[in-house]
This record gives structure tokens, C-alpha cells and sequence, in this order.
């Protein structure tokens, strides 16, 4: 759990904050309260996890409850790959 | 006080002689220019905006222009036609197939559609498409519909790559457009009129120095319902007042809900209006037949939209102020 975090957090600096690492979110704080990520930033986000991690993520899946914090991603990866 | 769907309804003369003097003062006073260039796609707005000037200005210093190309609809050259006579202005055709081919406009949409959908080939149609608010989808994520010549239809989630190359590329379509409408404009001494109505402004629907520009917006106050009762009052031939809002921009009939709203216009007006005065989304929910947790989502994907179309309103950021 705590790798995939740490390996999103750090592709969420890369991509969406220029390398600025004092914006990092917090493990449960909600990227879309926080205008982290817009619905490009999404597709982004599914692509990265879909090639780093070997998974196939479903329309149905695109869902804030999967999406919305380096938590629930790592929970949500953690399951898809289980 | 009870929220009711009539809280749009104005009072159209008034309102049409508001916008005309207006439209008068800003082209004579403020540009300086001689008349008005609108760009007329047979759709309600560029075709109220055609009519407010022929009002405002008469119509010989209007000129109205019909920039069809490949993917137009029969309806569009065919209603822009129409507005023409019925308008009694002296209108351009500039068909722009031609131009956009010369950018590989469709060339390189076609290649962003194939990276998601291999089999897509010459013939084929597609259009983009979000979720609608009754999908309960929590992002705006777009996919694309292709169509076979044999009418089968297919639905695939776009990547982030697809989507960016299949706008951009599109985008060559408003963009063209408007270097047109600027053509003519010089060309005449006339300002640009802009089409955008309410809805379309507040959200961000448009292409930054595409339809977006122009030296006028004169129903960018108003709300698309408000717009097409305007429309009626000025005597808009009655086959665009009736037709649905269309993007014509995908060669798939594609609704502006489908592509960029999450409602149906009236009911997105009303959203939008609500939100704008503070109203609680239950009142609005039991109005518009949506249920409150809609609503709510409505409300959120329209400080959504604000916020990352923000940049489409702003001018080019400077590293200091030049002017003093």
C-alpha cells in the first residue's frame, strides 16, 4: 500500500506540479477538493496506473471512491491486483 | 419564495432594444467600425446575433458569413441560407474544407480516433461524448462514438492523449472560422460580432481565439432560453427557433449536452441561473425533475468547469503590468 502511494505522489509531482514537492496531497486528502486533478488529469492518472501496475481499469471504476486520494488509489490498486 | 422555471422569462422588447443600443454605441463609439461581421451557422445563437445587428445596425452594415466545410450538416447549409434571406443581408460563402485539409484537420483527428479504436477507417463517423447527469458519473471523462458505414455503433473511453488530439485538432475548425470572420472584418472596417450565448460563456464552451474571439458578445448575458425567446420576438424563421443546440462539428449528430453539458439546455439554464442566486439544490431538484444528489453534482461540475476554463477568459499573462 505504502509503495503505491509513495510511487503516485510522486508521479502526481512530476505531472502536476512541476516537480514542486510542498503540494503533495496528504495520504487521505481529496484531490478534487483540492483542483489537484481535472478530468484530463483523470485519464492521466488511469494510463499510469493501468501501465505500471498491469491492470485494466473499467468505466464503472472511475469513481472518486477508487480515485480520490493516494489512499483510496492504493486500496483500490492493492485490490485490482490481488 | 418558491423556485420556479419562469424566473427566466424577460421581457423581450425591452431587452432586444437594450442590446441594440448597445450594439450601436460599442461598434460606432467604442470601435470605431462601420458595421458587423457575424459568422452564421444556421444555429440560434449566431442567428439572434445576426438579427440583433440587422436591428441595431440595418442591414447593410451587416455582412453575414457561411463557413460550411466537409463534416457540416445539410440542415446548417441549408438554415444558414434561410437566415440570409430572411435577414435581407449580403452574405459570403467561404467553404473551408480546403483550409482545414491544408492543417490535416481531419487527417490527424482520425489518427487520435485510431489510437483507441484501431479499426476506424475513411467513411467511418464519430463524435465525443461526456456522461449525462442522470449516468451518475462522477467525472466528465469523454469517450468517442464511431460509427461503420453498416451503421454499427461503438463506445470506447477516450486516453488523455486521444481526447487532447481529437480537440485540438477540431479546434482548427473554430479557429479558421474566425481568421475568416477578422478577414472580412478588416476588410469591411466592420468589428466582429461573437455568438456565445449565457451558458456557453460562464463554462467555458468555446475555443480560445476561435469562436471565443471577437469584438462583441452581444447575448453573452443571456441564458439559452432567453435567447431563443428573443429569437421568436425578432421573427427568426421558425425551423432554427425549433431545432436543437448542435455542436455540427463531429460528423455523428452530437448534442451540446452530450459534448460539453451535462443537461439538456433548458434545464442547464436553470441550474445555472439557481446557482448563481443561492438557490438549495432540493428546490431546484423538485422544479426540474432531478433528484437533489444531481443537482448537487450539477452545482460542483459548474464551479468545475469555471475553474479550469478560466484560463480560456484570461489574456495573456504578463511578467508585469505594461501599462500603467
Amino acid at each position: 500500500m505504502e509503495e503505491i502511494e509513495k510511487a503516485v505522489s510522486e508521479f502526481i509531482v512530476e505531472n502536476f506540479l512541476f516537480g514542486d514537492e510542498d503540494g503533495v496531497p496528504e495520504p487521505e486528502e481529496s484531490f478534487l477538493e483540492m483542483r489537484l486533478i481535472d478530468s484530463t488529469g483523470v485519464l492521466e492518472l488511469v494510463l499510469f496506473l493501468e501501465t505500471n501496475y498491469e491492470i485494466k481499469i473499467a468505466d464503472a471504476e472511475l469513481t472518486p471512491e477508487n480515485l480520490d486520494s493516494l489512499r483510496k488509489i492504493a486500496a483500490f490498486v492493492t485490490k485490482k491486483c490481488a | 419564495m418558491r423556485f420556479l422555471r419562469d424566473v427566466l422569462n424577460i421581457d423581450v422588447a425591452a431587452e432586444a432594444e437594450r442590446i441594440c443600443n448597445t450594439i450601436r454605441k460599442q461598434i460606432s463609439e467604442n470601435l470605431k467600425r462601420r458595421g458587423a461581421v457575424v459568422g452564421l451557422s444556421g444555429g440560434i445563437d449566431s442567428s439572434t446575433v445576426g438579427a440583433l445587428c440587422v436591428k441595431a445596425l440595418g442591414p447593410k452594415r451587416v455582412r453575414g458569413l457561411l463557413m460550411h466545410e466537409r463534416d457540416s450538416s445539410a440542415d446548417t447549409r441549408l438554415l444558414s441560407s434561410v437566415l440570409v434571406k430572411s435577414l435581407g443581408i449580403q452574405a459570403q460563402s467561404e467553404e473551408i474544407t480546403g483550409i482545414l485539409e491544408g492543417f490535416r484537420c481531419y487527417e490527424r483527428r482520425d489518427e487520435a480516433i485510431r489510437s483507441v479504436v484501431p479499426e476506424f477507417a475513411p467513411g467511418w463517423k464519430s463524435k465525443i461524448v461526456l456522461p449525462l447527469v442522470e449516468d451518475n458519473a462522477a467525472y466528465n471523462i469523454y469517450s468517442v462514438v464511431v460509427e461503420s458505414p453498416t451503421g454499427e455503433q461503438k463506445k470506447v473511453r477516450l486516453s488523455a492523449e486521444a481526447y487532447l488530439g481529437i480537440v485540438a485538432a477540431t479546434n482548427f475548425k473554430q479557429r479558421t472560422r474566425k481568421t475568416l470572420e477578422y478577414y472580412w472584418a478588416d476588410r469591411l472596417n466592420f468589428a466582429v460580432a461573437g455568438t456565445p450565448n449565457r451558458l456557453e460563456y460562464d463554462q467555458g464552451f468555446f475555443v480560445k481565439l476561435g469562436d471565443g474571439a471577437a469584438d462583441v458578445k452581444p447575448i453573452a448575458h443571456l441564458y439559452k432560453t432567453q435567447v431563443y425567446a428573443i429569437a421568436k420576438h425578432l421573427g427568426v424563421p421558425a425551423e432554427i427557433c425549433n431545432r436543437p443546440p448542435t455542436t455540427d462539428t463531429y460528423t455523428l449528430a452530437q448534442g451540446q449536452d452530450e459534448f460539453y453539458f451535462s443537461l439538456p439546455y433548458d434545464r442547464m439554464d436553470l441550474c445555472l441561473w439557481a446557482k448563481n442566486h443561492d438557490v438549495p439544490p432540493t428546490d431546484v431538484a423538485k422544479e426540474i425533475g432531478l433528484t437533489t444528489v444531481q443537482v448537487e453534482r450539477v452545482y460542483m461540475d459548474i464551479d468545475r468547469k469555471r475553474s479550469t476554463t478560466e484560463y480560456l477568459h484570461a489574456p495573456p499573462l504578463l511578467v508585469e503590468e505594461v501599462f500603467a
